[in-house]
C-alpha cells in the first residue's frame, strides 16, 4: 500500500480512479503508468489501490459534516434562485430532479420514469409512483408543473429564466403524466431538466425555508450564510442515504477550509486553491478529488475592435498560447488542456479530433507582423473575478514578450467586473461555468445575437447549423454538427480556451464513494445522498 | 456645581444621537456609490437586463434610493428594522442571532482581556524600570506588531492541525458542557485578547505612571503611605479617565471588527453579516449593521466619558 513511486502524490491517484472510471482497463493504465516513468512493480501497487478505492461496500450512518466555500445572506433553499455551490449542495439533499447526469453526461431518470418525445417539440414526462414530500404529501403532475412554470415569472427571479423561456405549455395530463410543449424542436431537453435549478417543488409552495422535497434528506435547519443541518429520510424513495445527518456550511477563507479538514472537523472542503493542494498532498489520511466539469477561463479578443479585427492578430494570440505552460503553472496541474471551444472532454459531444493549437512563438511572430501589431503595446484586462486569469495572463505575458509582442496586463478588481469589463473591453478574460448542453453554450456564448457573445462572432452559418442540430433526435448526426461547430469555434471566434479547470475537493479518507460527476465538484454537489463514512 | 453632572450627561447622550443620525446618512450615500445594486448582485453574470428589470420591479427597488432610505428611517423609529433584500428575512432575525454570537464571542473576550491587562499595565506601572516591566513593554510591543490572522493561522495549525487539541472551527463544535466552552472558544478569546490587550497595557501603565509622577502622590509617598496604598488609592482614581477610554476603545473593537478572526475560525458573528450586506448592497441589513456597529461604540465611549466625569471630584 505504501509502496508507491516518490513523487507519486495523491492528485494521481485521483487521475488513475477517474481514468477507471472512464472506461481504462488494466492494460490502458499500465501503459499509461510506465509512460509517465512508474515501475512495472510501483503502478501495479497504484492500480491496486485505485480499484480497491472503488469497490468498497457502503457503511450506513454517521455524521457528514462538509464545508462548501461561498455563503452569503443571500443563501436560498429556493432552487429557481440557487445560484452558489453551497445553494445547488442543499437542493441536491432536499429536492430530486426529473432527470439528473451520470458519469459520461447522459441523461438518466430520477423522478421520472421516462422522458419521451416523437418530435421533439412535444415531450410527455412520466412519473416515478410512490415518491412523497417530506411533509407526507404524494408527488403529483400538478408539482411538476408548478416547479416548471415557476421559471417564467420575472417576479421568482430564476437563474435558468431564459432556458425556461422556450418551454411555453405545460399540462398535467392525468395524476402521473406532464406533457411539456416547447417553442421549438429541443432535443437536449431531458439533458436541461437535469440542472439544479428545475428541482421539483411542491405545488403552490411560496416559501422555501423548509425544504421540503422529495431528496433524501430533510430539511432539520436553516440559517442563510452560516449553516444547514439535513436528517435521513426515512421515506426516501431510493432508499438511502448511507449518512444519518448531513450538516454543511462555508468557510470562505481557503485556508481555514483546508485546516478545518486536517484537524478532523469536517469530511470534506470542497474547491480548494491549487496553491492549498500541497498541504493536503502530503498528509496521511486525506485524499484530493479531481473533477473537470467544463468550467474555463478564456482569453477574449473582440472581431469588432482593433485589434481584435484584424484577424492575423486572433490567429496570432492563439498559436502565443502556451496551453501546456498555462496549465502545469497557472493551474497547478489541476486542469486539462483546452482546444478553444466550450464543449469540454467531460460531455458526450465533445470533439476529440480537433487538436489544440501548438505553442508557435515563429508562427504567432509572422502572423502579428502581418497584421502589424509587433512593437505595438495591446492591453489586456485581467482580474480575480475569473479564476486563475492573472495567472495566465502572466504566462501569456511572458511568452510575448520573448517574440517582442509588448501585452500590457491590466489587473482590475473583481468588484464590479463583470458589468464593466467583462464582455467590454477589447482584449480581456471571462469565466465560464459549465453548462450541460453544446446547445446551450452555443447559444448563450456563441450564436450572433447570444447576449454573452464574448469576442462578438458572428455567422449565419453557425446559427443555422445550431438550430437545426437543436431540433434533431439523431444522434450520431447530431454529434457530427456539433463537432463541425466546434471547430467553427476554435478556427473562427475570439475566445482563447487555454484549458479547462479542474475542481479539486480534499476529502478525509473516511469519507468514500464521491465519485466525479460532469455537472460539478462534489459528484455535481449530490455528493451526501451517495457517500459514506467509514468507521 | 453639584447639577453639572446630568447636564453633562445629557449633553453626551445627544451628541451620540446627532452622531448616529450622520453615521446613517454617510452610510447611505457610501452604498449608493456602489457599482451595482441586488439585483445586478442576485443575478450575477447572468443579468440580462430583462432579468434586472423584472427583478427590480419584483423587489421594488425600482423606487428611488433616497425615497426606500426615508422608508427605512421611518421604519426605525417604529423598531422595525426592515426586511432584507437578498433573503426577504427581516432583518431583525438576521441580526438577532449574529449578534448574540459576536455579544458572546465579546463577553468572553472582555472577561479575560480586561482584568489581565489592567493588571499588567498597573503592575507594570508599579515597578516601572524593573525587569518585569520590561519583559511586559517588549511583549505587548511585540503583540502589537503581529497582525491578528498571523496569531489566529498559527494558533489553528498549532492546537488544531498539529496537536489536534482544539476544534479548528468554534462555531460547529457542540457546546455542552463548561469545558466544551473552554475548547470551542478557546482560540478565538486568545487572538482577541491578543490584540486589544496590548493598547489597554500601554495606556494604563502610561496613565498610571504619569500620575505616580505628580507632585501630590511624591506628597502620599513622603507621608509614609505602602507602596500599593500609594497607586491603588492615590494615583489610580486620577489614572482611570485615560484607563476607561483606552479600554472602550479597544473593546469597541470587537463588536464590528473581528471580521479577520470571524473568518478564520469560521465563527458567524456581525463583522461576517455586514461584509455579506455590503456585497449583495443589502441597504436595510448595511444600515441596521452600521447602526449597531456606531451605536455600540458610542455606548462604551459614553460609558468611558460618564466614568470620566464621575471619577473627576472638579466635575462631581
Amino acid at each position: 500500500m505504501t509502496k508507491t513511486p516518490e513523487t507519486w502524490t495523491r492528485a494521481d491517484d485521483s487521475m488513475v480512479e477517474s481514468a477507471i472510471r472512464r472506461g481504462a482497463n488494466r492494460r490502458d493504465l499500465l501503459k499509461m503508468l510506465l509512460a509517465g516513468g512508474v515501475s512495472l512493480a510501483a503502478a501495479d501497487l497504484v492500480l491496486g489501490r485505485a480499484s480497491m478505492a472503488l469497490a468498497a461496500t457502503p457503511v450506513k450512518g454517521g455524521a457528514l459534516k462538509a464545508a462548501g466555500w461561498s455563503a452569503s445572506t443571500a443563501d436560498t433553499l429556493d432552487p429557481a434562485k440557487a445560484s452558489l455551490s453551497t445553494d445547488y449542495v442543499r437542493c441536491c439533499a432536499f429536492y430530486n430532479r426529473l432527470t439528473t447526469l451520470d458519469q459520461s453526461g447522459i441523461p438518466q431518470m430520477e423522478l421520472a420514469e421516462s422522458v419521451e418525445s416523437g418530435d421533439a417539440k412535444t415531450w410527455t414526462v412520466k412519473l416515478r409512483k410512490g415518491v412523497t414530500f417530506h411533509d407526507g404529501k404524494s408527488l403529483t403532475a400538478d408539482d411538476v408543473v408548478y416547479s416548471l412554470k415557476r421559471h417564467l415569472d420575472p417576479a421568482v427571479g430564476s437563474k435558468v429564466a431564459k432556458i425556461a423561456a422556450q418551454m411555453t405549455e405545460f399540462k398535467a395530463v392525468d395524476k402521473n403524466t406532464v406533457e411539456i410543449t416547447l417553442a421549438s424542436p429541443n432535443a437536449d431537453l431531458p439533458t436541461i431538466l437535469a440542472t439544479h435549478h428545475f428541482m421539483i417543488v411542491a405545488d403552490g409552495t411560496t416559501d422555501f425555508s423548509k425544504g421540503n422535497g422529495t431528496g433524501a434528506f430533510t430539511c432539520k435547519s436553516f440559517e442563510p450564510g452560516v449553516r444547514s443541518v439535513g436528517l435521513r429520510n426515512p421515506n426516501y424513495w431510493k432508499g438511502g442515504p448511507n449518512v444519518d445527518s448531513f450538516e454543511f456550511f462555508a468557510i470562505s477563507d481557503d485556508n481555514a477550509r483546508v485546516n478545518a479538514l486536517l484537524s478532523g472537523d469536517i469530511h470534506l472542503a470542497a474547491s480548494i486553491n491549487p496553491r492549498s493542494t500541497r498541504l493536503v498532498d502530503g498528509q496521511k489520511g486525506f485524499a484530493l478529488s479531481k473533477t473537470t466539469s467544463g468550467n474555463y477561463t478564456d482569453l477574449n479578443i473582440r472581431l469588432d475592435m482593433e485589434p481584435g479585427s484584424r484577424k492575423d492578430f486572433v490567429d496570432g494570440m492563439k498559436y502565443i498560447v502556451n496551453r501546456e505552460q498555462i496549465v502545469k503553472s497557472a493551474l497547478r496541474g489541476y486542469g486539462e488542456v483546452g482546444n478553444d471551444q466550450p464543449v469540454s472532454p467531460v460531455n458526450p459531444y465533445h470533439n476529440a479530433a480537433l487538436k489544440p493549437k501548438a505553442y508557435d512563438p515563429e508562427k504567432a511572430k509572422a502572423l502579428f507582423k502581418k497584421a502589424g501589431v509587433l512593437g505595438q503595446s495591446i492591453p489586456v484586462i485581467t482580474s480575480d473575478a475569473a479564476s486563475s486569469a492573472i495567472d495566465m495572463a502572466m504566462v501569456i505575458q511572458a511568452s510575448a514578450a520573448e517574440i517582442g509582442m509588448k501585452l500590457d496586463v491590466q489587473r482590475v478588481p473583481s468588484d464590479g467586473y463583470w458589468s464593466n469589463y467583462w464582455l467590454k473591453a477589447p482584449v480581456h478574460f471571462g469565466n465560464i461555468n459549465p453548462r450541460p448542453t453544446p446547445d446551450i453554450l452555443f447559444s448563450l456564448l456563441y450564436a450572433s445575437e447570444a447576449p454573452w457573445n464574448e469576442s462578438k462572432y458572428k455567422s449565419d452559418k453557425f446559427d443555422k447549423m445550431m438550430i437545426e442540430a437543436r431540433g434533431m433526435l439523431d444522434q450520431a448526426k447530431r454529434k457530427e454538427i456539433y463537432n463541425a461547430m466546434q471547430v467553427m469555434i476554435a478556427e473562427e471566434a475570439g475566445t482563447i480556451i487555454p484549458a479547462y479547470i479542474s475542481n479539486v475537493d480534499a476529502i478525509s479518507d473516511k469519507l468514500k464513494g464521491l465519485d466525479p460527476s460532469p455537472l460539478g465538484g462534489m459528484m455535481g454537489y449530490a455528493f451526501a445522498e451517495y457517500v459514506w463514512l467509514a468507521t | 456645581m453639584k447639577s453639572r453632572v446630568p447636564s453633562l450627561i445629557l449633553s453626551r447622550l445627544l451628541i451620540a444621537l446627532v452622531t448616529l443620525t450622520i453615521v446613517s446618512f454617510a452610510v447611505f450615500f457610501a452604498t449608493t456609490l456602489l457599482p451595482g445594486d441586488t439585483a445586478t448582485i442576485l443575478l450575477g453574470q447572468a443579468a440580462t437586463p430583462e432579468a434586472i428589470a423584472g427583478l427590480r420591479t419584483a423587489m421594488h427597488l425600482d423606487e428611488p434610493a433616497l425615497l426606500r432610505f426615508v422608508y427605512w428611517i421611518a421604519g426605525l423609529f417604529q423598531g422595525d428594522l426592515g426586511t432584507s433584500y437578498a433573503n426577504h428575512v427581516p432583518v431583525a432575525t438576521l441580526i438577532s442571532g449574529r449578534l448574540a454570537n459576536t455579544l458572546k464571542l465579546a463577553g468572553l473576550t472582555t472577561l479575560v482581556s480586561v482584568p489581565l491587562a489592567l493588571t499588567l499595565g498597573i503592575t507594570a506601572a508599579m515597578w516601572r524600570r524593573t525587569l518585569y516591566d520590561r519583559i511586559v513593554t517588549v511583549a505587548t510591543i511585540g503583540i502589537i506588531s503581529v497582525p491578528e490572522f498571523v496569531v489566529a493561522t498559527l494558533a489553528v495549525l498549532v492546537f488544531a492541525v498539529y496537536l489536534k487539541w482544539l476544534p479548528a472551527l468554534s462555531f460547529t463544535y457542540q457546546v455542552d458542557s463548561f469545558a466544551g466552552l473552554l475548547r470551542a472558544y478557546a482560540m478565538p478569546v486568545v487572538t482577541l485578547t491578543f490584540v486589544v490587550s496590548a493598547q489597554m497595557i500601554r495606556m494604563s501603565r502610561a496613565a498610571v505612571i504619569e500620575t505616580l509622577n505628580t507632585p501630590y502622590v511624591e506628597m502620599a509617598l513622603l507621608k509614609g503611605a505602602s507602596r500599593p496604598r500609594l497607586v491603588l488609592r492615590h494615583a489610580l482614581p486620577n489614572a482611570l479617565s485615560p484607563i476607561a477610554n483606552a479600554v472602550a476603545l479597544s473593546l469597541s473593537y470587537l463588536l464590528g471588527g473581528v471580521i479577520i478572526v470571524e473568518t478564520i475560525f469560521n465563527y458567524p458573528g456581525i463583522a461576517k453579516l455586514m461584509v455579506d450586506a455590503v456585497s449583495t448592497r443589502d441597504l436595510p441589513l448595511i444600515q441596521s449593521c452600521a447602526m449597531i456597529f456606531c451605536f455600540g461604540y458610542l455606548l462604551l465611549i459614553t460609558a468611558a466619558d460618564i466614568v470620566a466625569i464621575l471619577s473627576n471630584p472638579r466635575l462631581r
